[in-house]
């Protein structure tokens, strides 16, 4: 466990270095991207090894960080973390893999992408609310630059709304909480800000700005529109940890700090965050039903699916609570997949990501492992049991139901929709040519009449296959992932949340 | 002989079988053709194995595996057997083959056909077997991914619009079914099915409106497979255009995974809100069933016309079922013995007629060069007197001629409704009548009467084909003429069933 803050470390580091090597040689920065990533993911799956399971954070380091106001060093982790960083460390992986092709600027390209990663780890580590508050922001600011500079579709815009809004919630957040530390007297830990003692007036007010705040991250309808955009204009990594991580971010702000530390506000709005989470379960669902941009369609199937993760917070019971966990990091690999078929594999290839272009091509032949690809990472987005999606949303709705039925039935119209959107995707995509499969897989001497197109690389292959091989371990085995976070429910901290905020 | 896990084997063998085909997909058509034909005779040969080691007397489950899977969800991999799976197994290994033998002829990749076609098979075989929530629906919705494909690349012009809406369907009336669960769930905290029906279902355990809302879920999942009036659609479509293979496959066994779920969840689990709505549900079958029939009267297009027969023939399992559920315990246990007698042989009986009749129209589409009118062909008998022969033969078992099998289970179904409610043995016969007049009108403008423009292409059957109709008719004849055969397997069941209750 104590290797753990050897993730943002490392990862800081191998941002630096990133950074020289990349004046001399592109390949140096990408190996080295490459390692680092590896590196993290490789110290959180050791930490994972050696985890037990229990109750409240653990804490891995503490010292005075700002002793005037109280602002500690502080990391600590539970399952939750664990789950999250395991999750940071494979995405950053598969992402890095994704980038192989970056030529343009590589060295601060990977600059920017490892100092986002550690910001993440950060976010994830940190047991004291200013610090995690530092770390969100280390994550934000790189964001920008990944997406103005090496974007595409009106990236300064998109850029700069992501910006914007990300700034906007993280003011909400940093008012909350401080409003929270002159009320209570205590210093930033989240164990002492818990503490209190705030009247329910106050913890009404204090949760709407810190749980609204993160949750726009999270893409809480109606704030969600920063997303699709922001997906669209980022290149294809930096879409791939956006709706991969970055939006978990949000929600585990909400998770970590607003929901445990002001139980009474969460029994006070949790009717409306409910509403609104299946409300953008149902609307983002709606227009991704519609959009002719390929990309468009993925983005806001993340909002969709990230619906289903605040709903499951807002259901504020141990199933639902598990089960928005696991769906966080189940919807960071398909989402991740679904980003890297689309952006990397597609895009980067056809140039076009309109579907009406797409469906004049015969992509299934072109492109046979994109095509696949596509076909899993859609039945995955689309819940099919099997797949993470399925025990993911299979938890949310039994538990919403557990608090109220009425919000369980009107998302398992989301799952419907999922279907629904992901099918004539994959439909006009990739299948849109009346199919001859044939000669794409079995006759290797028909290709090259037919494949205008640079062949899938090692670097995606390797990518997809490490997404692929994820979804479909939590999908059979999800308690792989549960016996690590069911046990951290257990923490005082969430004993309040998981009565639905009564005390 | 017991540790042995035989029920895994048959679910997981036509798998294997499919990993087997993507690795040696190299080898060439000819390989890839026979190793899926020998992967899928397996359920057939596991099956009667199965069949062996089954004591027909004890209505339980038997060769049971049951092992933690997922502690934190409760789920198991718990699989079990009775003679209502049993002998679904023991149809999915006649079908299968056929189905692969009917489109041997397929010249696009065929391993990946064989691929899809055997992982379908699993899926299918799994439905049967699981007794667990959370396998079954696994099971259950990957058997939509290769029909989905089988239909999409293999199928004619309209594939894309019917596969589209075949899945979009049946993923819609799946997440209906999976929210009822998940409301089962939320307060059972089980989602094993004698679990789940101990005690005469949920309504008690879920209250008072909750336990409709989850019947209701339940309901519409296992009426949009099936399908039930009205929610059949997507089937007409689906099946004429899907390729013969799998057309053979999605009615003979495909259709029977909702008409199982009926039985296996939907009754045990709610037989009280079944029962409540079973005189509604009643009017829905015999809806099916008149419709279908006269649906079928009207159709041009011969696939149209047994898709449509066969919405008519699997609506009366479901009218027997309904009729027993709303008689209740007040139902005479012979009618209610023979109605569900009548029902689970009907599956069995309506699946190998259904499917040889798919692969007859398979086979007139090759001899009229794609062209499958009721009124492309005439004449036939003349040049193909085998083909005339045995399609004859498959379509009066489907019309319950006696002495073929068909007339065994639909006379039983409407004994036993008879007995339960009248009135809807007296529609149910209008069908039957419909039935007998659709299908002979086939016959007719097929085999007799004058060339049309498919006749004269038609050489008679080759071996192949024999081979392909041969088993189904054989079952056909000893299923009518010997009924025990079948009738052993189920009636030690639903005797049980009668006396006790419904039993998942």
């Amino acid at each position: 466990m104590n290797l753990l803050p050897w993730t943002i470390y490392l990862t800081l580091g191998g941002a630096l270095l990133a950074l020289a090597a990349g004046a001399r040689s592109a390949a140096a920065a990408r190996w080295l991207a490459l390692a680092t990533a590896l590196a993290g993911w490789g110290v959180t799956l050791l930490a994972a090894a050696r985890f037990a399971p229990g109750p409240g954070l653990q804490t891995l380091v503490d010292v005075a960080w700002i002793p005037e106001l109280g602002v500690r060093y502080h990391l600590a982790a539970d399952g939750i973390s664990l789950t999250l960083v395991v999750l940071t460390g494979l995405a950053a992986t598969a992402g890095v893999l994704f980038s192989w092709n970056i030529t343009e600027r590589t060295g601060e390209y990977f600059a920017l992408y490892l100092l986002l990663i550690a910001g993440v780890y950060g976010v994830f580590l940190s047991a004291d609310a200013l610090l995690l508050f530092a770390f969100y922001e280390l994550a934000i600011a790189p964001k920008y630059f990944l997406i103005a500079i090496w974007g595409s579709t009106r990236r300064e815009y998109g850029a700069m709304k992501l910006v914007l809004y990300s700034f906007a919630g993280s003011a909400l957040v940093l008012a909350g909480l401080l409003w929270a530390h002159a009320a209570s007297g205590a210093g930033f830990d989240l164990a002492d800000l818990a503490a209190g003692p705030y009247t329910v007036g106050e913890q009404v007010g204090m949760f709407a700005l810190v749980f609204l705040g993160f949750a726009v991250l999270a893409g809480l309808f109606p704030f969600h529109t920063w997303a699709p955009t922001g997906h669209v204009a980022a290149p294809t990594a930096a879409s791939m940890l956006l709706a991969g991580v970055v939006m978990k971010l949000g929600a585990y702000g909400c998770l970590r700090v607003a929901l445990p530390l002001f139980p009474a506000g969460l029994a006070f709005w949790q009717p409306v965050i409910a509403w609104l989470a299946v409300a953008g379960i149902i609307y983002a669902g709606v227009i991704a039903l519609v959009q002719d941009d390929f990309k468009f369609v993925i983005g806001y199937s993340s909002v969709s699916h990230m619906g289903f993760v605040l709903l499951g917070l807002a259901a504020a019971n141990a199933g639902a609570v598990g089960g928005a966990v696991l769906q966080m990091f189940s919807h960071g690999v398909i989402a991740g997949l679904l980003f890297a078929v689309v952006g990397r594999m597609v895009y980067d290839r056809t140039h076009t990501r309109r579907l009406r272009d797409l469906r004049a091509l015969p992509l299934h032949r072109l492109l046979p492992f994109a095509a696949v690809t596509f076909v899993l990472a859609g039945l995955a987005s689309m819940g099919l049991p099997g797949f993470s999606g399925f025990p993911a949303e299979l938890l949310i709705l039994v538990g919403a139901w557990r608090t109220s039925p009425v919000w369980a039935l009107a998302a398992a119209a989301g799952v419907v929709l999922a279907a629904a959107f992901t099918l004539r995707a994959m439909q006009l995509a990739f299948f849109g040519r009346a199919g001859r499969l044939t000669d794409a897989v079995t006759s290797g001497a028909a290709r090259p009449a037919v494949a205008p197109y640079q062949p899938i690389t090692w670097p995606e292959r390797a990518g997809a296959l490490l997404l692929l091989g994820a979804t479909l371990l939590l999908g059979l085995r999800p308690d792989l992932l549960l016996n690590w976070i069911t046990p951290s429910l257990q923490s005082p901290l969430f004993q309040a949340v998981l009565k639905g905020g009564a005390p | 002989m017991s540790g042995f896990p035989w029920l895994s084997a048959i679910i997981f063998t036509p798998w294997a079988g499919a990993l087997l085909l993507a690795w040696l997909r190299r080898l060439g058509p000819a390989v890839s053709r026979w190793l899926a034909l020998a992967f899928s005779l397996s359920t057939l040969g596991l099956g009667l194995a199965a069949l062996a080691a089954f004591h027909p007397a004890e209505p339980g489950y038997q060769l049971v595996e049951r092992q933690q899977w997922m502690p934190a969800l409760h789920v198991e991999y718990h699989l079990g057997l009775d003679g209502m799976s049993l002998l679904l197994v023991l149809l999915t290994g006649l079908v299968a083959p056929a189905a692969l033998l009917a489109s041997w002829r397929q010249e696009r990749t065929p391993w990946l056909y064989g691929l899809l076609f055997l992982v379908l098979q699993g899926s299918a075989l799994g439905v049967f077997l699981a007794l667990n929530f959370f396998p079954w629906f696994i099971f259950w919705e990957l058997s939509l991914v290769p029909a989905y494909f089988l239909i999409r690349i293999w199928g004619g012009s309209g594939a894309a619009r019917a596969a589209y809406q075949f899945v979009i369907y049946t993923l819609g009336g799946s997440a209906f079914l999976l929210a009822g669960f998940a409301a089962i769930y939320a307060v059972t905290s089980t989602l094993d099915f004698p679990a789940l029906a101990a005690g005469g279902g949920l309504a008690a355990r879920l209250g008072h409106p909750w336990a409709t809302v989850a019947f209701l879920g339940v309901f519409l999942g296992l009426a949009v497979k099936v399908p039930l009036f009205p929610f059949h659609t997507w089937l007409p479509p689906a099946y004429a255009e899907a390729p013969t293979g799998v057309s053979m496959f999605l009615t003979g066994v495909m259709s029977k995974m909702g008409v199982y779920g009926f039985f296996r969840i939907l009754w045990p689990l709610f037989p009280a809100s079944l029962h409540a709505a079973a005189g509604t549900l009643a009017w829905l079958a015999l809806g099916g069933a008149v419709a279908g029939a006269l649906a079928a009267l009207v159709q041009e297009d011969l696939k149209r016309l047994l898709a449509y027969s066969s919405l008519s023939h699997v609506s009366f399992c479901l009218l027997a079922l309904f009729a027993v559920a709303g008689a209740g315990p007040a139902g005479a246990a012979v009618s209610v013995a023979a109605a569900l007698n009548g029902a689970v042989l009907q599956m069995f009986n309506h699946g190998v007629t259904a499917a040889a009749l798919f692969a007859c129209v398979g086979m007139l589409e090759a001899r009229g060069g794609g062209r499958r009118g009721l009124h492309d062909f005439g004449g036939l008998r003349a040049t193909a007197p085998v083909f005339a022969g045995l399609c004859g033969i498959a379509l009066f078992a489907s019309l319950g001629l006696p002495g073929l099998n068909g007339f065994i289970s639909e006379f039983l179904i409407l004994r036993g409704v008879f007995g339960l409610a009248p009135g809807f043995a007296a529609g149910a016969c209008l069908a039957l009548l419909l039935t007998a007049v659709f299908l002979l009108n086939f016959y007719q403008r097929v085999f007799h009467g004058p060339a049309g423009a498919g006749a004269g292409h038609g050489p008679d059957l080759s071996g192949r084909e024999r081979l392909t109709l041969a088993p189904a008719l054989l079952v056909m004849f000893l299923v009518g003429l010997v009924p025990q055969l079948a009738l052993g397997l189920i009636n030690p069941l639903v005797t049980a069933w009668a006396a006790g209750g419904p039993r998942p």
